[in-house]
Protein backbone atom coordinates (compact mmCIF):
# COMPACT_ATOMS: atom_id res chain seq x y z
CA UNK A 1 0.00 0.00 0.00
CA UNK A 2 2.73 2.39 1.09
CA UNK A 3 4.70 1.52 -2.05
CA UNK A 4 1.73 2.34 -4.29
CA UNK A 5 1.23 5.76 -2.63
CA UNK A 6 4.90 6.51 -3.07
CA UNK A 7 4.63 5.54 -6.74
CA UNK A 8 1.63 7.81 -7.25
CA UNK A 9 3.38 10.68 -5.47
CA UNK A 10 6.47 10.24 -7.60
CA UNK A 11 4.33 10.22 -10.76
CA UNK A 12 2.55 13.37 -9.56
CA UNK A 13 5.87 15.12 -8.96
CA UNK A 14 7.13 14.14 -12.42
CA UNK A 15 3.92 15.35 -14.12
CA UNK A 16 3.95 18.61 -12.19
CA UNK A 17 7.63 19.27 -12.91
CA UNK A 18 7.12 18.65 -16.62
CA UNK A 19 4.12 20.96 -16.65
CA UNK A 20 6.03 23.69 -14.83
CA UNK A 21 9.01 23.30 -17.14
CA UNK A 22 6.83 23.41 -20.22
CA UNK A 23 5.09 26.53 -18.94
CA UNK A 24 8.35 28.23 -18.11
CA UNK A 25 9.70 27.27 -21.52
CA UNK A 26 6.77 28.85 -23.29
CA UNK A 27 7.24 32.08 -21.29
CA UNK A 28 10.88 32.88 -22.08
CA UNK A 29 10.80 32.91 -25.87
CA UNK A 30 14.46 32.69 -27.01
CA UNK A 31 15.10 29.18 -25.76
CA UNK A 32 18.70 29.31 -26.93
CA UNK A 33 19.36 31.84 -24.15
CA UNK A 34 21.39 35.05 -24.38
CA UNK A 35 20.20 38.61 -24.67
CA UNK A 36 16.99 39.36 -26.52
CA UNK A 37 17.65 40.19 -30.16
CA UNK A 38 17.64 43.91 -30.97
CA UNK A 39 14.50 45.39 -32.44
CA UNK A 40 15.53 47.38 -35.47
CA UNK A 41 12.84 49.87 -36.29
CA UNK A 42 12.66 51.13 -39.82
CA UNK A 43 13.54 54.81 -40.09
CA UNK A 44 10.44 56.95 -39.81
CA UNK A 45 11.28 58.78 -43.00
CA UNK A 46 13.52 58.19 -45.96
CA UNK A 47 13.94 55.03 -48.00
CA UNK A 48 17.67 54.53 -47.78
CA UNK A 49 20.36 55.47 -45.30
CA UNK A 50 23.09 57.90 -46.43
CA UNK A 51 25.43 54.92 -46.77
CA UNK A 52 24.84 51.24 -47.42
CA UNK A 53 22.96 49.69 -44.48
CA UNK A 54 25.52 46.92 -43.90
CA UNK A 55 28.33 49.43 -43.99
CA UNK A 56 26.54 51.68 -41.52
CA UNK A 57 25.87 48.80 -39.12
CA UNK A 58 29.58 48.12 -38.84
CA UNK A 59 31.07 51.56 -39.34
CA UNK A 60 28.62 54.24 -38.18
CA UNK A 61 30.91 55.12 -35.29
CA UNK A 62 33.82 55.81 -37.64
CA UNK A 63 31.63 57.92 -39.90
CA UNK A 64 30.37 59.95 -36.94
CA UNK A 65 33.87 60.29 -35.49
CA UNK A 66 35.31 61.76 -38.69
CA UNK A 67 32.35 64.08 -39.09
CA UNK A 68 32.37 65.41 -35.53
CA UNK A 69 35.94 66.71 -35.79
CA UNK A 70 35.14 68.47 -39.04
CA UNK A 71 32.10 70.11 -37.48
CA UNK A 72 33.56 71.15 -34.16
CA UNK A 73 37.07 72.15 -35.18
CA UNK A 74 36.64 73.38 -38.74
CA UNK A 75 32.99 74.33 -38.77
CA UNK A 76 32.09 72.16 -41.77
CA UNK A 77 28.47 71.37 -41.08
CA UNK A 78 27.46 69.09 -43.92
CA UNK A 79 24.22 67.25 -43.27
CA UNK A 80 25.08 63.85 -44.75
CA UNK A 81 26.94 62.30 -41.82
CA UNK A 82 25.51 64.52 -39.11
CA UNK A 83 24.29 62.88 -35.91
CA UNK A 84 21.42 65.35 -35.93
CA UNK A 85 20.23 63.96 -39.26
CA UNK A 86 20.57 60.37 -37.94
CA UNK A 87 18.26 61.36 -35.12
CA UNK A 88 15.89 63.17 -37.47
CA UNK A 89 15.30 59.94 -39.41
CA UNK A 90 15.64 57.28 -36.74
CA UNK A 91 13.82 58.78 -33.77
CA UNK A 92 11.08 56.39 -32.71
CA UNK A 93 7.51 57.30 -33.53
CA UNK A 94 6.36 56.45 -30.03
CA UNK A 95 9.03 58.08 -27.87
CA UNK A 96 10.25 60.66 -30.40
CA UNK A 97 13.79 59.73 -29.43
CA UNK A 98 16.61 57.41 -30.50
CA UNK A 99 17.57 56.48 -26.95
CA UNK A 100 14.68 56.97 -24.52
CA UNK A 101 13.17 53.47 -24.42
CA UNK A 102 14.90 50.11 -24.71
CA UNK A 103 13.54 49.47 -28.20
CA UNK A 104 14.64 52.84 -29.58
CA UNK A 105 16.99 52.73 -32.55
CA UNK A 106 20.38 53.34 -30.93
CA UNK A 107 19.75 51.70 -27.57
CA UNK A 108 18.27 48.53 -28.99
CA UNK A 109 21.46 47.36 -30.72
CA UNK A 110 23.83 48.89 -28.21
CA UNK A 111 22.32 47.06 -25.27
CA UNK A 112 22.42 43.82 -27.28
CA UNK A 113 26.10 44.38 -28.09
CA UNK A 114 26.70 45.69 -24.56
CA UNK A 115 28.38 48.84 -25.83
CA UNK A 116 27.81 52.03 -23.86
CA UNK A 117 26.78 55.07 -25.90
CA UNK A 118 28.37 58.30 -24.71
CA UNK A 119 26.84 60.46 -27.45
CA UNK A 120 23.72 61.23 -25.49
CA UNK A 121 25.48 62.48 -22.38
CA UNK A 122 25.82 65.67 -24.39
CA UNK A 123 23.70 65.33 -27.53
CA UNK A 124 19.94 65.54 -27.53
CA UNK A 125 18.26 62.25 -28.45
CA UNK A 126 15.32 64.01 -30.05
CA UNK A 127 14.92 65.84 -33.35
CA UNK A 128 14.56 69.57 -33.31
CA UNK A 129 11.06 70.85 -32.66
CA UNK A 130 8.56 68.04 -32.88
CA UNK A 131 8.77 64.47 -34.11
CA UNK A 132 11.12 64.21 -37.09
CA UNK A 133 10.49 67.75 -38.13
CA UNK A 134 13.11 69.91 -39.63
CA UNK A 135 11.50 73.16 -40.69
CA UNK A 136 13.84 73.86 -43.58
CA UNK A 137 14.11 70.30 -44.81
CA UNK A 138 11.79 69.59 -47.71
CA UNK A 139 12.48 65.89 -47.40
CA UNK A 140 10.43 65.83 -44.23
CA UNK A 141 7.51 67.78 -45.62
CA UNK A 142 5.56 64.67 -46.60
CA UNK A 143 5.44 63.61 -42.96
CA UNK A 144 3.17 66.46 -42.05
CA UNK A 145 0.12 64.26 -42.60
CA UNK A 146 1.61 61.60 -40.36
CA UNK A 147 2.07 64.17 -37.64
CA UNK A 148 -1.41 65.50 -38.12
CA UNK A 149 -2.80 61.96 -37.67
CA UNK A 150 -0.94 61.60 -34.38
CA UNK A 151 -1.92 65.04 -33.23
CA UNK A 152 -4.47 63.87 -30.66
CA UNK A 153 -2.12 61.68 -28.71
CA UNK A 154 1.52 62.50 -29.20
CA UNK A 155 2.01 65.95 -30.61
CA UNK A 156 1.19 68.97 -28.53
CA UNK A 157 -0.62 72.02 -29.86
CA UNK A 158 2.61 73.98 -29.70
CA UNK A 159 4.40 71.45 -31.86
CA UNK A 160 1.58 71.42 -34.35
CA UNK A 161 1.94 75.17 -34.72
CA UNK A 162 5.50 74.50 -35.84
CA UNK A 163 4.32 71.91 -38.35
CA UNK A 164 1.67 74.14 -39.82
CA UNK A 165 4.20 76.77 -40.85
CA UNK B 1 29.01 109.32 -54.46
CA UNK B 2 32.14 109.21 -56.58
CA UNK B 3 32.19 105.48 -56.04
CA UNK B 4 28.57 105.06 -57.01
CA UNK B 5 29.08 106.48 -60.51
CA UNK B 6 31.22 103.72 -62.01
CA UNK B 7 28.84 101.19 -60.47
CA UNK B 8 25.91 102.60 -62.40
CA UNK B 9 27.99 102.54 -65.59
CA UNK B 10 28.50 98.86 -65.16
CA UNK B 11 24.92 98.23 -64.22
CA UNK B 12 23.84 96.07 -67.21
CA UNK B 13 26.82 93.77 -66.84
CA UNK B 14 26.44 93.38 -63.10
CA UNK B 15 22.74 92.68 -63.46
CA UNK B 16 23.53 89.89 -65.90
CA UNK B 17 26.02 88.48 -63.48
CA UNK B 18 23.53 88.64 -60.68
CA UNK B 19 20.99 86.75 -62.75
CA UNK B 20 23.59 84.09 -63.49
CA UNK B 21 24.55 83.75 -59.83
CA UNK B 22 20.89 83.54 -58.90
CA UNK B 23 20.32 80.76 -61.43
CA UNK B 24 23.38 78.86 -60.23
CA UNK B 25 22.26 79.15 -56.62
CA UNK B 26 18.77 77.98 -57.55
CA UNK B 27 20.20 74.96 -59.38
CA UNK B 28 22.42 74.05 -56.47
CA UNK B 29 19.51 74.43 -54.08
CA UNK B 30 17.28 72.32 -56.32
CA UNK B 31 19.85 69.55 -56.26
CA UNK B 32 20.38 69.79 -52.54
CA UNK B 33 16.84 69.92 -51.22
CA UNK B 34 14.07 71.69 -53.04
CA UNK B 35 13.79 74.93 -54.97
CA UNK B 36 13.07 77.90 -52.80
CA UNK B 37 13.85 76.18 -49.54
CA UNK B 38 17.65 76.33 -49.63
CA UNK B 39 17.78 79.69 -51.37
CA UNK B 40 17.60 81.59 -48.09
CA UNK B 41 20.51 79.64 -46.68
CA UNK B 42 22.60 80.03 -49.81
CA UNK B 43 22.02 83.75 -49.81
CA UNK B 44 23.43 84.42 -46.32
CA UNK B 45 26.07 82.32 -44.50
CA UNK B 46 29.00 80.46 -45.97
CA UNK B 47 28.28 77.12 -47.70
CA UNK B 48 27.88 74.29 -45.20
CA UNK B 49 30.75 72.27 -46.73
CA UNK B 50 33.16 75.17 -46.36
CA UNK B 51 35.34 75.48 -43.25
CA UNK B 52 35.33 78.57 -41.06
CA UNK B 53 37.83 81.00 -42.52
CA UNK B 54 40.47 83.15 -40.87
CA UNK B 55 39.54 85.92 -43.30
CA UNK B 56 36.66 86.52 -40.88
CA UNK B 57 36.99 87.48 -37.25
CA UNK B 58 33.74 87.47 -35.38
CA UNK B 59 33.48 89.97 -32.58
CA UNK B 60 31.10 92.12 -30.64
CA UNK B 61 30.89 95.73 -29.62
CA UNK B 62 29.22 96.37 -26.27
CA UNK B 63 28.00 99.90 -25.79
CA UNK B 64 27.82 100.19 -22.00
CA UNK B 65 26.22 103.63 -22.26
CA UNK B 66 23.13 102.00 -23.82
CA UNK B 67 23.07 98.90 -21.58
CA UNK B 68 20.05 99.36 -19.30
CA UNK B 69 19.96 98.92 -15.53
CA UNK B 70 17.89 95.92 -14.49
CA UNK B 71 17.59 94.56 -18.03
CA UNK B 72 18.58 90.92 -18.28
CA UNK B 73 17.33 90.16 -21.79
CA UNK B 74 20.71 89.14 -23.21
CA UNK B 75 21.21 86.58 -20.45
CA UNK B 76 17.72 85.16 -20.87
CA UNK B 77 18.08 84.97 -24.65
CA UNK B 78 21.41 83.17 -24.30
CA UNK B 79 20.04 80.58 -21.90
CA UNK B 80 17.02 80.00 -24.14
CA UNK B 81 19.10 79.65 -27.29
CA UNK B 82 21.78 77.46 -25.75
CA UNK B 83 19.69 75.53 -23.25
CA UNK B 84 21.51 76.31 -19.99
CA UNK B 85 19.62 76.83 -16.75
CA UNK B 86 19.78 80.42 -15.47
CA UNK B 87 21.39 80.92 -12.05
CA UNK B 88 18.08 81.95 -10.47
CA UNK B 89 16.43 78.67 -11.47
CA UNK B 90 19.39 76.47 -10.60
CA UNK B 91 19.39 74.09 -7.66
CA UNK B 92 23.05 74.90 -7.09
CA UNK B 93 23.47 78.60 -7.91
CA UNK B 94 27.18 78.60 -7.11
CA UNK B 95 27.78 75.88 -9.69
CA UNK B 96 25.30 77.15 -12.26
CA UNK B 97 26.65 77.78 -15.75
CA UNK B 98 26.97 81.41 -16.81
CA UNK B 99 27.68 81.83 -20.48
CA UNK B 100 26.89 85.51 -20.11
CA UNK B 101 26.17 87.59 -17.01
CA UNK B 102 25.14 91.14 -16.29
CA UNK B 103 27.48 93.26 -14.19
CA UNK B 104 26.44 96.45 -12.45
CA UNK B 105 29.45 98.51 -11.41
CA UNK B 106 29.66 101.66 -9.37
CA UNK B 107 32.53 104.09 -9.13
CA UNK B 108 33.06 104.49 -5.35
CA UNK B 109 34.16 108.11 -5.75
CA UNK B 110 31.63 109.49 -8.17
CA UNK B 111 28.82 106.98 -7.63
CA UNK B 112 28.54 106.60 -11.40
CA UNK B 113 26.88 103.33 -12.37
CA UNK B 114 27.91 101.24 -15.34
CA UNK B 115 26.04 98.24 -16.74
CA UNK B 116 27.63 95.69 -18.96
CA UNK B 117 27.33 92.06 -19.98
CA UNK B 118 30.43 89.93 -19.37
CA UNK B 119 31.13 86.75 -21.25
CA UNK B 120 33.95 84.94 -23.07
CA UNK B 121 35.99 87.71 -24.70
CA UNK B 122 37.10 85.49 -27.59
CA UNK B 123 40.75 86.48 -27.26
CA UNK B 124 43.07 86.24 -30.24
CA UNK B 125 45.63 84.86 -27.78
CA UNK B 126 43.41 82.88 -25.40
CA UNK B 127 45.00 81.79 -22.09
CA UNK B 128 42.44 78.96 -21.86
CA UNK B 129 43.90 77.45 -25.03
CA UNK B 130 47.45 77.79 -23.71
CA UNK B 131 46.74 75.82 -20.54
CA UNK B 132 44.46 73.08 -21.90
CA UNK B 133 46.25 69.74 -21.48
CA UNK B 134 44.21 67.91 -24.13
CA UNK B 135 43.75 70.56 -26.80
CA UNK B 136 40.02 70.63 -26.15
CA UNK B 137 40.01 74.38 -25.64
CA UNK B 138 40.71 75.88 -29.03
CA UNK B 139 40.26 78.92 -31.22
CA UNK B 140 38.40 78.36 -34.45
CA UNK B 141 39.74 79.93 -37.63
CA UNK B 142 37.13 82.70 -37.48
CA UNK B 143 38.21 83.77 -33.99
CA UNK B 144 35.54 81.98 -31.93
CA UNK B 145 37.02 80.33 -28.83
CA UNK B 146 35.34 77.00 -28.19
CA UNK B 147 35.58 73.82 -26.12
CA UNK B 148 35.70 70.55 -28.01
CA UNK B 149 33.65 68.45 -25.60
CA UNK B 150 34.84 65.26 -27.27
CA UNK B 151 38.31 65.87 -25.82
CA UNK B 152 37.52 67.92 -22.70
CA UNK B 153 38.37 65.99 -19.54
CA UNK B 154 36.85 68.54 -17.17
CA UNK B 155 40.11 69.47 -15.43
CA UNK B 156 39.07 73.14 -15.26
CA UNK B 157 42.55 74.57 -15.88
CA UNK B 158 40.95 76.88 -18.44
CA UNK B 159 38.51 78.18 -15.83
CA UNK B 160 41.47 79.08 -13.65
CA UNK B 161 43.38 80.67 -16.54
CA UNK B 162 40.52 82.82 -17.84
CA UNK B 163 40.90 86.41 -16.59
CA UNK B 164 37.19 87.02 -17.20
CA UNK B 165 35.71 84.08 -15.25
CA UNK B 166 33.86 83.30 -18.44
CA UNK B 167 33.82 79.53 -18.19
CA UNK B 168 31.74 77.07 -16.18
CA UNK B 169 31.73 73.33 -15.66
CA UNK B 170 28.61 71.24 -16.01
CA UNK B 171 28.39 69.42 -12.67
CA UNK B 172 25.14 67.49 -13.05
CA UNK B 173 23.80 65.14 -15.73
CA UNK B 174 21.53 67.10 -18.04
CA UNK B 175 19.17 64.21 -18.77
CA UNK B 176 18.44 64.95 -22.41
CA UNK B 177 17.43 68.57 -21.84
CA UNK B 178 19.99 69.87 -24.35
CA UNK B 179 19.08 71.68 -27.52
CA UNK B 180 19.74 69.58 -30.66
CA UNK B 181 21.97 72.37 -32.00
CA UNK B 182 23.90 72.89 -28.77
CA UNK B 183 25.35 69.69 -27.34
CA UNK B 184 26.64 70.16 -23.79
CA UNK B 185 27.09 67.75 -20.93
CA UNK B 186 28.33 66.69 -17.55
CA UNK B 187 32.05 66.91 -16.87
CA UNK B 188 32.79 69.40 -19.63
CA UNK B 189 33.70 73.05 -19.45
CA UNK B 190 31.64 75.46 -21.51
CA UNK B 191 31.30 79.14 -22.25
CA UNK B 192 29.90 81.63 -24.73
CA UNK B 193 30.25 80.28 -28.29
CA UNK B 194 29.19 83.53 -29.98
CA UNK B 195 26.18 81.40 -30.99
CA UNK B 196 28.39 79.39 -33.33
CA UNK B 197 25.37 77.34 -34.45
CA UNK B 198 23.62 80.52 -35.57
CA UNK B 199 26.77 81.90 -37.21
CA UNK B 200 27.24 78.68 -39.18
CA UNK B 201 23.58 78.70 -40.14
CA UNK B 202 24.12 82.15 -41.59
CA UNK B 203 21.97 84.13 -39.14
CA UNK B 204 24.81 86.64 -38.84
CA UNK B 205 23.81 87.57 -35.30
CA UNK B 206 23.86 86.19 -31.78
CA UNK B 207 20.89 85.52 -29.52
CA UNK B 208 22.00 88.19 -27.01
CA UNK B 209 22.44 90.89 -29.64
CA UNK B 210 19.06 90.02 -31.19
CA UNK B 211 17.41 90.28 -27.77
CA UNK B 212 19.12 93.58 -27.01
CA UNK B 213 17.93 95.05 -30.30
CA UNK B 214 14.44 93.66 -29.70
CA UNK B 215 14.37 95.34 -26.30
CA UNK B 216 15.24 98.62 -28.03
CA UNK B 217 18.61 99.14 -26.32
CA UNK B 218 20.92 98.35 -29.25
CA UNK B 219 23.84 97.96 -26.86
CA UNK B 220 25.23 94.83 -28.55
CA UNK B 221 26.55 94.75 -32.09
CA UNK B 222 27.84 91.51 -33.56
CA UNK B 223 29.85 91.32 -36.73
CA UNK B 224 33.01 90.61 -38.67
CA UNK B 225 35.85 92.77 -37.34
CA UNK B 226 38.05 91.88 -40.32
CA UNK B 227 35.63 93.32 -42.85
CA UNK B 228 36.24 97.09 -42.99
CA UNK B 229 32.74 97.61 -44.42
CA UNK B 230 30.89 95.77 -41.63
CA UNK B 231 28.78 97.77 -39.21
CA UNK B 232 30.94 96.74 -36.26
CA UNK B 233 34.16 97.85 -37.98
CA UNK B 234 32.63 101.23 -38.81
CA UNK B 235 31.50 101.74 -35.23
CA UNK B 236 34.86 100.62 -33.85
CA UNK B 237 36.52 103.25 -36.05
CA UNK B 238 34.27 105.99 -34.69
CA UNK B 239 33.83 105.13 -31.02
CA UNK B 240 36.48 105.07 -28.31
CA UNK B 241 36.46 101.48 -27.10
CA UNK B 242 38.32 99.52 -24.48
CA UNK B 243 39.35 95.96 -23.95
CA UNK B 244 38.85 94.62 -20.45
CA UNK B 245 42.25 93.96 -18.88
CA UNK B 246 43.96 95.39 -21.96
CA UNK B 247 47.21 95.08 -20.02
CA UNK B 248 47.15 91.34 -20.68
CA UNK B 249 47.58 91.95 -24.41
CA UNK B 250 45.10 89.27 -25.42
CA UNK B 251 43.53 91.16 -28.36
CA UNK B 252 39.89 90.62 -27.45
CA UNK B 253 36.98 89.94 -29.77
CA UNK B 254 34.61 91.76 -27.42
CA UNK B 255 35.14 95.51 -27.21
CA UNK B 256 33.46 97.85 -24.74
CA UNK B 257 32.45 101.45 -25.20
CA UNK B 258 31.66 103.63 -22.21
CA UNK B 259 33.56 101.83 -19.48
Amino acid sequence: MAGKTKGLLALGVVVLTTAVLAWAGSESKPKAGGAPKPVIQKAVKGEQCVEDTDYMRRNHMVVLDVHRDKVVIEGIRTKKHSLKECINCHASETTGSVAAAKDDFCVSCHSFASVKIDCFDCHSTKPQGSMAMHPLNAETAHYKHKLAAQATSKVSAEEMAGVAQ
Amino acid sequence: MSELKPMSDQAPESRDRRRFVGAAAATAAGLAIAPGVMLVEVAHGRPEDQAASSAVRWGMLVDATKCATGCNDCVTACSTENGWTPVTESKHPKQAPQWIRKLELQDPLTQMETNLPMMCQHCAEPPCVDVCPTGASFKRADGIVLVNRHTCIGCRYCMMACPYKARSLVHEPLNDTQKPDVPRGIGCVESCTLCVQKVDRGDGNTACAEACTAAGHDALLFGDMNDPESEISKRLRELPTKQVRADLNLNLGIRYHGI
